[in-house]
C-alpha cells in the first residue's frame, strides 16, 4: 500500500477541515483486507460462535483451544513485525480483525483483543531485539498467551498511584517484585504478564513477568457481569523474582509504555465495539421481522423504524472515524516496525492520543446505546437468556469503563487540545479567532456539492467547539481541569464534531466518487447523523455557556453568537428518512450503508 | 502429482438474484468461488499435501475472476491461471468452455483434474465430463471420498443418496459432491502469501483458438424468475366440510387429483 507521509497532527480536525479525498473510508479496503475479513468472519462463525454456551459458562480450556486456532489462522499475528514471526500488517488490517473477532464473540473477542493489543504490544514497541526475539514468536502464534498488569486496588484510573515496588537484589540479577494487580483479564492462562512497578517504591517501571517466576500467583476467577469467556482475577507478587533483562524499556519511564500503549487499546476497543453493535442490531432486524403483534411484523411499526434507523446512522458515524483513525495511526506507526528510538516510538503512539479516545468512547458508547434498543425491541424475550441479546446487553456494559473509563478519556481530549495549542502543535489560538470572527459575521461559507447543508453544519459545530474553547480558557485558565463538568462538555462536543465530520466526509467521498443516486444510503446516515448532532450540541453548548460562573459581557456575547449560529439549522424530513433508512437495514436484514 | 482445478466464479449463495435487461443482474453482488469447486480446491491442496507435487487453478472469465484465484491461492494452491475471454467472446456456453479448458490442459500433463460437480449459477454439471471427454481420459463425477495409490484412484461416488465405489487410473478428472471434504479458510499468511504467487493470465490467442473453434452450440432464449409463491389458504368451518373442500379445491384448482 502506498503511504502518505505527510502526517497530520492530532486534534488537527478540531481547528481545521479535512478533504473528503483525504479521510480513509471503508469503501477504500484493498482486496487483502476484504480476504481478511472474510477469513475473521468463518472463524467467528464457524469456530467460536457454536460455543457460545461453553465459552460463556468459562471453559477457558475451549477459550484456549480457540485462541491457538486463531493463532494458526494469522489472527494473532497481525500485529507483530515479520522479522518476529508475525505479519507485520497495517492498522486497518488490526480493527478489520478486531471488529470482527470482538464484535462476533464478545468474551471470547476481549480475550482475543487483549493478547494481540495491550499484552504483546509493550514488547513489540517497546522491547528490546533480545525480548522481541524471545516473546513476540510465540505471542505471534499463540503458544504464549498474554496479560496486562495495571491496575491495583488504589490506583485504577489514577494509574500512576501504583503500589507495587521492584527492589535490585544483592546480586544485582533480579528484580523482587511486590504487589497485588487487579481485575487483569486472561490471567488464568497467561504465560506473560505485562506488570507495572516502582523500582526503589519510586521509578514507575515495566516488566515482562513469565508466570512460572518463582512468588508469582493468582487470585481466584472474579464473578463478573459481562465478558464471562475471558478470565479476569488478580496477579499477586510475592518476591516475585524478575530477571533484569526483562525490564521493559527504560527504567522510570513505565508511564510511557502504559498510557501509549492504551492508546492503541482504545482504538481497537472502539472497533470491537462498533462490530458487536453491527451484531447487536442484527439481531434486533431480525427478531423485528419475524415477530407479529397486531397483525403485522413489529419491525413495520414507526417505533421500531426510528430505532432501527438510529442504530445504524450511530453505527455508521463510528465506523466512519475508526476507519479514518486506523488510516491516520497507520500512517505514524507503519515505519516503526524494528524502531529502537523509544522516544520516537512514545511520541508516534502518543500523536493521536485524542482520536483513539474518541475511537473508544464512541465506540463504547454506539454499543451500549445499540443493544439497550435492541433489547427493547426484543421485549420481554430480550430478558431471556436464550437470545443472544440478553448475553449481548451484559457485555456490553464494561466497555465504557476499562482501558480507561469514558469520563477520563473525555477528560483526555479537551486536555490534550489546549496541551498541543501551548505547545503549538496546533493552531489553536488563531484557530479560536477565527472561528469567533465568523461567528460574528454570521456567516459561515456557504456551499454546494452533496451533502452542503451538513458540511455547513460541520463547520458550525467547529466554530462552536473553538468558540466555546476560548470563552472556558478565559474564565478558568491553567485552572480548568478542576472544572471537569465544563470540561466534559467541551470534550462531548470535539466527539461529536469528529464523528459527524467523519460520517459527512465518508458519504461525499461515496458520492462525488459514484452519484448521489447509489449511495442514497449514505447520504441519508451522513444527514441523520449531522441532525443528531446538531441537536446534542446545542444542547451541550448551552449547558456549558450557561454553567460558567462569568459576568464577563465578552464570554455572554460568545454565548449568544454560538446560540445563534447553530439556531440556523432545523429538524427537516425526519420520519421520511428515518422510514426509508429503516426500510433499506430491514431489506439487508443488518446494518447497511 | 501434478494437479490441476477447475474453477468458477459465481454468485454468493445469500445474494438474492434480480433480472435487468433480460440478463442477470450483477450489480453489487458479491462473488465467490463455486461452492463445490471449492471442496475440489480443498481436496487438491491435500493430496499435494499427502503425495507432494503442485496444484493450479484455472478458470475461464474476466478479470473480475483473479479474486476467486487468489482466494484459491491464499487456501493453498501453488498457481494460478485466468484464461482470460472478456475481449474475444461475447457469450459462450459449456462446451465453450469446456473446449477453452481442454485446449489449454492437453500438453500440460495432468495426472488428476478436480472440478466442481455442478456450479450452482447455470448448473449444468457439463464442464468437467466434457473437458475429460476431450482430453479422452477417464470421469467420475459427484465423489465423496478419493484415494490414490500409485496410478490406482478407489473413488466413492453419490448415486442420489447411495454411494457406489469405483477403481480407476490415473489420470483421471472427477467432480466434487459435498461431503468430500471440509474446505478450509484461508489463513491470513495464505492471504499475505498469494499476493506473491504466479497468477498467469492468457487469451484465446494463446492456445491458438479462435473465436468460431469455441462457438457456443446453445443460445439463451429467456431469463425468468420463478414466480413467486402465492400466500396460502387456511380452510375453516367443520373438519368433514374441510376435508371435502379440500379434496373439491386439490381436483379443480390445482388439478392434481
Amino acid at each position: 500500500m502506498e503511504k502518505t507521509k505527510r502526517i497530520i497532527a492530532g486534534g488537527h480536525y478540531l481547528v481545521s477541515e479535512a478533504e473528503p479525498e483525504a479521510i480513509f473510508c471503508p469503501e477504500d479496503f484493498t482486496d487483502e483486507h476484504k480476504m481478511i475479513a472474510k477469513t475473521a468472519r468463518q472463524f467467528v462463525e464457524k469456530e467460536v460462535q457454536p460455543h457460545r454456551e461453553a465459552i460463556e459458562d468459562q471453559d477457558f480450556e475451549r477459550v484456549v483451544a480457540l485462541l491457538r486456532q486463531a493463532g494458526s489462522l494469522g489472527l494473532l499475528a497481525h500485529s507483530v513485525p515479520e522479522q518476529y514471526g508475525g505479519l507485520g500488517l497495517d492498522k486497518i488490517s488490526k480493527i478489520l480483525v478486531g471488529e470482527i473477532v470482538g464484535g462476533g464473540t464478545s468474551g471470547y473477542g476481549v480475550a482475543q483483543s487483549n493478547h494481540t493489543c495491550i499484552a504483546t504490544l509493550p514488547i513489540t514497541y517497546f522491547g528490546t531485539k533480545e525480548q522481541k526475539e524471545k516473546y513476540l514468536p510465540k505471542l505471534a502464534s499463540g503458544e504464549f498467551l498474554g496479560a496486562y498488569c495495571l491496575t491495583e486496588p488504589l490506583a485504577g484510573s489514577d494509574a500512576l498511584a501504583a503500589k507495587t515496588t521492584a527492589y535490585l537484589n544483592n546480586e544485582g540479577t533480579h528484580y523482587v517484585l511486590n504487589g497485588t494487580k487487579i481485575f487483569i483479564t486472561n490471567a488464568v492462562f497467561s504465560d506473560t504478564f505485562i506488570v507495572y512497578a516502582k523500582i526503589d517504591g519510586e521509578k514507575f517501571t515495566a516488566f515482562i513477568v513469565e508466570k512460572d517466576f518463582p512468588g508469582l500467583s493468582l487470585g481466584p476467577e472474579e464473578k463478573k457481569m459481562g465478558i464471562k469467556g475471558s478470565s479476569t482475577r488478580s496477579v499477586i507478587m510475592e518476591d516475585c523474582l524478575v530477571p533484569v533483562e526483562n525490564v521493559l524499556g527504560d527504567i522510570g519511564k513505565g508511564h510511557v509504555i502504559a498510557l501509549n500503549v492504551l492508546n492503541l487499546g482504545r482504538f481497537n476497543l472502539g472497533a470491537a465495539c462498533m462490530g458487536g453493535a453491527k451484531e447487536a442490531l442484527k439481531f434486533a432486524v431480525e427478531y423485528t421481522n419475524e415477530r407479529e403483534q397486531f397483525g403485522k411484523s413489529i419491525a413495520e411499526f414507526g417505533a421500531s423504524k426510528e430505532k432501527v434507523a438510529k442504530m445504524a446512522s450511530r453505527i455508521y458515524a463510528a465506523e466512519s472515524l475508526q476507519y479514518r483513525v486506523a488510516s491516520l495511526l497507520e500512517d505514524v506507526l507503519g515505519d516503526l516496525d524494528d524502531c529502537e528510538d523509544r522516544r520516537l516510538v512514545g511520541s508516534r503512539l502518543m500523536q493521536y492520543a485524542m482520536e483513539c479516545a474518541i475511537c473508544k468512547v464512541y465506540g463504547s458508547e454506539t454499543l451500549d446505546q445499540v443493544v439497550d434498543e435492541s433489547l427493547q425491541l426484543h421485549g420481554g424475550s430480550g430478558f431471556i437468556k436464550e437470545y443472544p441479546i440478553e448475553q449481548a446487553y451484559r457485555d456490553s456494559r464494561i466497555n465504557r469503563i476499562f482501558e480507561g473509563t469514558n469520563e477520563i478519556n473525555r477528560l483526555l481530549i479537551t486536555g490534550n487540545f489546549f496541551k498541543k495549542t501551548a505547545k503549538g502543535e496546533l493552531p489553536g489560538k488563531e484557530a479560536i479567532e477565527n472561528a469567533v470572527k465568523q461567528l460574528q459575521a454570521g456567516a459561515t461559507e456557504k456551499l454546494d456539492g452533496p451533502l452542503a447543508k451538513e458540511r455547513e453544519a460541520i463547520a458550525s459545530i467547529r466554530n462552536t467547539f473553538l468558540a466555546a474553547a476560548g470563552a472556558v480558557y478565559e474564565v478558568y485558565g491553567t485552572a480548568l481541569e478542576n472544572e471537569q463538568e465544563t470540561v466534559m462538555k467541551l470534550s462531548e462536543i470535539a466527539i461529536e464534531l469528529f464523528a459527524a465530520e467523519s460520517a459527512v466526509l465518508r458519504s461525499v467521498k461515496q458520492i462525488n466518487k459514484n452519484g448521489t443516486e447509489k449511495e442514497r444510503a449514505k447520504e441519508l446516515l451522513a444527514k441523520m447523523v449531522v441532525e443528531q448532532s446538531i441537536l446534542k450540541v446545542q444542547a451541550l453548548s448551552q449547558e456549558l455557556i450557561g454553567g460558567l460562573e462569568t459576568e464577563n459581557q465578552v464570554i455572554l456575547g460568545i454565548a449568544s453568537l454560538i446560540k445563534r449560529e447553530l439556531a440556523k439549522y432545523s429538524v427537516e424530513n425526519r420520519v421520511k428518512r428515518i422510514r426509508e433508512v429503516a426500510a433499506m437495514v430491514n431489506e439487508a436484514k443488518q446494518y447497511t450503508c | 502429482m501434478n494437479i490441476f482445478v477447475l474453477l468458477k466464479r459465481t454468485f454468493d449463495t445469500e445474494e438474492k438474484i434480480t433480472i435487468a435487461k433480460g440478463a442477470i443482474n450483477e450489480e453489487g453482488a458479491e462473488f465467490i468461488i463455486n461452492p463445490y469447486d471449492e471442496y475440489a480446491v480443498e481436496e487438491a491442496i491435500q493430496l499435494r499435501d499427502n503425495h507432494g507435487g503442485e496444484v493450479t487453478v484455472v478458470t475461464v472469465g474476466n478479470e473480475e475472476a483473479e479474486k476467486q484465484l487468489r482466494t484459491a491461492l491464499a487456501m493453498g494452491a501453488d498457481k494460478a491461471v485466468l484464461i482470460n475471454t472478456e475481449d474475444d467472446l461475447e457469450s459462450g456456453d459449456q462446451f465453450t468452455t469446456a473446449k477453452i479448458l481442454a485446449e489449454y490442459l492437453k500438453d500440460k500433463e495432468a495426472d488428476i483434474i478436480l472440478a466442481g460437480n455442478v456450479a450452482i449459477d447455470s448448473g449444468s454439471g457439463q464442464v468437467g465430463p466434457r473437458v475429460a471427454d476431450l482430453l479422452d481420459i477417464p470421469y467420475v463425477t459427484t465423489i465423496t471420498n478419493l484415494e490414490i495409490s500409485g496410478e490406482t484412484v478407489t473413488v466413492v461416488r453419490d448415486v442420489e443418496g447411495d454411494s457406489e465405489t469405483i477403481e480407476t487410473k490415473l489420470p483421471v478428472l472427477v467432480t466434487a459432491q459435498q461431503g468430500l471434504n471440509e474446505p478450509r479458510y484461508p489463513s491470513l499468511p495464505g492471504i499475505m502469501k498469494a499476493k506473491k504467487k504466479p497468477l498467469e493470465e492468457l487469451e484465446l490467442d494463446d492456445l491458438d483458438l479462435d473465436e468460431d473453434d469455441v462457438e457456443a452450440k446453445t443460445k439463451v432464449v429467456e431469463i425468468f424468475l420463478p414466480p413467486t409463491k402465492e400466500a396460502g389458504r387456511v380452510l375453516e368451518g367443520e373438519l368433514d366440510a374441510q376435508v371435502k373442500e379440500l379434496v373439491n379445491l386439490l381436483h379443480k384448482e390445482a388439478k392434481v387429483i
